[in-house]
């Protein structure tokens, strides 16, 4: 294929307009997204948080909510800033789940660390186990999702998720949840959190994919799930997490 | 800043409760239905003849409460016209998905069939002599079986005792799967307890003979007629006994708890002290338990006059039922109130006019009292009590 040098500029212009608002590959090739060509078989999600790199600012929350209509006060992903003081139980806060960040720290002497939550997407979910009808399943690619045309909202697997992550959608008056941005994961990106996130401290991961950074991430780091003793087979995992967060 | 009725830390989804007064009278419905029932077994299958002039009236009751029991449960869901799906569809590995079986089977095959059985001469007979009407319904009723000679009666009979046989350990299914319902809920560890169905199935015992025993001295002070004093102390026994084995897993469970002090303990523990103090400590254990035990302790240690004892016997009852739905609310409502992070404290704010609201409580719980009297008036328990008079 010849490129003339006026369509090198062209394109290269784009790219870098493109690039500097936060667009993916494919938007800014303009290719397909390999929507057709997913194959939930080859693909097992989950996400890594590195404890360490949160700044506790709260794009993430914001990004859910627009992305997925996320109703006023419910959460699909959050952020805890925890402050820990020896001797003490932990100070935790979540302000509207950090949707506008947090205040400022008033004590500068304690340790602080911020949390990101989101739904485990748990291999063994106590959430699919109690649902009356089957309507919250794990898909092949080890999504937990909800279908909202069969929820009968009863809310067994608001009370089963040890991790808090479900509601009632006040208005569908399903339960809802993170759905791993599933709607864009298998076009092929990252969901709206981790891409929104400054600092990279979530990353969306895919256990399947040999090349996936997860893999050397696990080999070579430290990690720990939420709640390990609910055997839950979490797929969230957490760099430098503390033994005080719950 | 803080969040109104909040304090300490919740994740965000759980300041809100998911579970509400609604959910709270679905385990005590059906614990009044499955102890109705094995009161009135006691007759059929135990041979506890004194108990006889209840026989009828327990029978009733456990149906009318049992047409209410799956009300509160509809008015909760988000999407009542989706649970029939339960039945199309039911996801097996869910505690919840047998509910609909477990029901239809108590209903059908144990409660129908044996009020059938034991009101079948009387609905035969009374498709004789009514007119109008409820000669229409008694002869519905008869299913088409007229013949009510000797013979027939004792397959009656034959057939009844085998019923209510199966029916006990399907009362015992009944009640200790609404248990299991919320003792398999291992993110809970106020719920999440191998007791919950053993304690749920002696409370119901509890709340259904105390129930039945205060019904049935209700209903013969309404209808003037004398109380057969050896019936109702008979049941006062039976409520001693069943209540000191329920009070005894109760407390096995606290003792259990406060040893084991695990990662909850202490979040538990402060709950009880403050948000669920007057429910948990006064209401259930205190005015619900200890002085209805103690009144129906003092009757086996000593003989009181019949005026006496009646007083004794009403107030133990109604504290019993007091204290029941306590329990219930207790398990129900204070299995919501703490963050499962053991960090922080959300409220309940009982709503009044909403489809979950006070009000609808209210409808719920008299509306298996107005089936009661329908029922009733329909087929008479009172025959029994007489015969048994004369």
């Amino acid at each position: 294929m010849d490129i003339s040098r006026r369509d090198l500029f062209k394109i290269g212009g784009k790219l870098l307009v493109l690039a500097s608002a936060g667009a993916t590959l494919e938007q800014i090739t303009g290719a397909e997204a390999p929507g057709e060509a997913y194959r939930m078989a080859d693909h097992w999600w989950g996400m890594i948080i590195d404890i360490d790199k949160c700044l506790g600012c709260g794009n993430c929350v914001r990004a859910c909510s627009k992305e997925n209509d996320v109703p006023q006060g419910y959460f699909r992903t959050w952020v805890e800033r925890y402050q820990i003081e020896e001797g003490k139980q932990p100070h935790v806060e979540s302000p509207d789940g950090a949707i506008d960040g947090f205040p400022p720290l008033t004590r500068a002497d304690l340790k602080s660390f911020y949390v990101p939550k989101l739904c485990n997407h748990c291999a063994e979910s106590p959430c699919v186990q109690v649902c009356p009808v089957g309507a919250t399943f794990v898909s092949p690619d080890g999504v937990v999702l909800v279908d909202e045309t069969y929820c009968l909202g009863c809310r067994y697997c608001v009370q089963a998720c040890p991790y808090g992550c479900r509601y009632l959608h006040p208005k569908k008056e399903t339960v809802d949840k993170c759905t791993l941005c599933y709607h864009r994961i298998t076009k092929g990106l990252t969901t709206a959190c981790c891409e929104s996130c400054p600092t990279g401290a979530r990353l969306l991961v895919d256990f399947k994919n040999p090349k996936d950074p997860v893999h050397e991430i696990l080999r070579t780091n430290k990690v720990q799930v939420l709640k390990p003793y609910m055997a839950t087979e979490a797929k969230v995992y957490y760099e430098n997490l503390d033994g005080a967060v719950r | 800043m803080s969040i109104p009725g909040v304090d300490g830390f919740m994740y965000p989804n759980e300041v809100e409760l998911q579970w509400s007064v609604l959910i709270v009278l679905y385990p005590y419905i059906t614990g009044l239905v499955a102890g109705a029932f094995i009161l009135a077994s006691l007759e059929r299958v135990f041979k506890v003849e004194a108990v006889r002039p209840t026989y009828r009236l327990a029978l009733l009751t456990a149906l009318a409460f049992l047409l209410v029991a799956p009300l509160p449960l509809q008015l909760h869901l988000g999407h009542p016209e989706r649970s029939f799906e339960m039945y199309l569809t039911p996801h097996r590995s869910s505690a919840m998905a047998m509910f609909g079986f477990v029901y239809l089977w108590y209903l059908t095959v144990v409660l129908l069939v044996e009020i059938w059985l034991e009101y079948r001469a009387e609905i035969v007979q009374l498709a004789q002599s009514t007119t109008g009407p409820k000669r229409w319904i008694y002869r519905a009723l008869t299913l088409g079986s007229h013949n009510i000679s000797p013979e027939a009666r004792r397959v009656d009979d034959k057939v009844g005792y085998a019923v209510t046989v199966i029916g006990i350990p399907s009362a015992f299914l009944l009640h200790g799967y609404v248990g299991f319902i919320f003792g398999s809920v291992k993110a809970n560890p106020w719920w999440s307890t191998p007791l919950m169905p053993v304690v749920f199935l002696f409370s119901a015992m509890v709340s259904g003979i105390a129930l039945v025993m205060v019904l049935y001295v209700v209903l013969m002070k309404m209808r003037k007629t004398a109380i057969d004093m050896r019936c109702l102390d008979t049941i006062a026994r039976y409520l001693f006994y069943t209540f000191v084995i329920d009070f005894s897993l109760e407390m096995l469970d606290l003792v259990h708890r406060t040893y084991e002090s695990d990662e909850s303990f202490r979040s538990l523990d402060f709950m009880v002290h403050t948000r669920l103090w007057a429910s948990h400590v006064i209401l259930q254990i205190c005015l619900g338990t200890l002085v209805p035990l103690a009144l129906l302790a003092a009757n086996q240690f000593w003989k009181f006059s019949e005026a006496k004892r009646k007083v004794m016997y009403m107030t133990a009852g109604g504290l019993t039922l007091v204290g029941i739905f306590a329990m219930r609310w207790n398990v129900v409502i204070g299995g919501q109130l703490f963050s499962k992070s053991f960090l922080g404290y959300t409220s309940y704010k009982v709503q009044i006019a909403t489809r979950e609201g006070l009000l609808s409580a209210i409808v719920l719980m008299l509306l298996p009292f107005a089936i009661f009297l329908v029922l009733a008036k329909l087929l008479p328990p009172w025959q029994e009590a007489k015969a048994h008079e004369a």
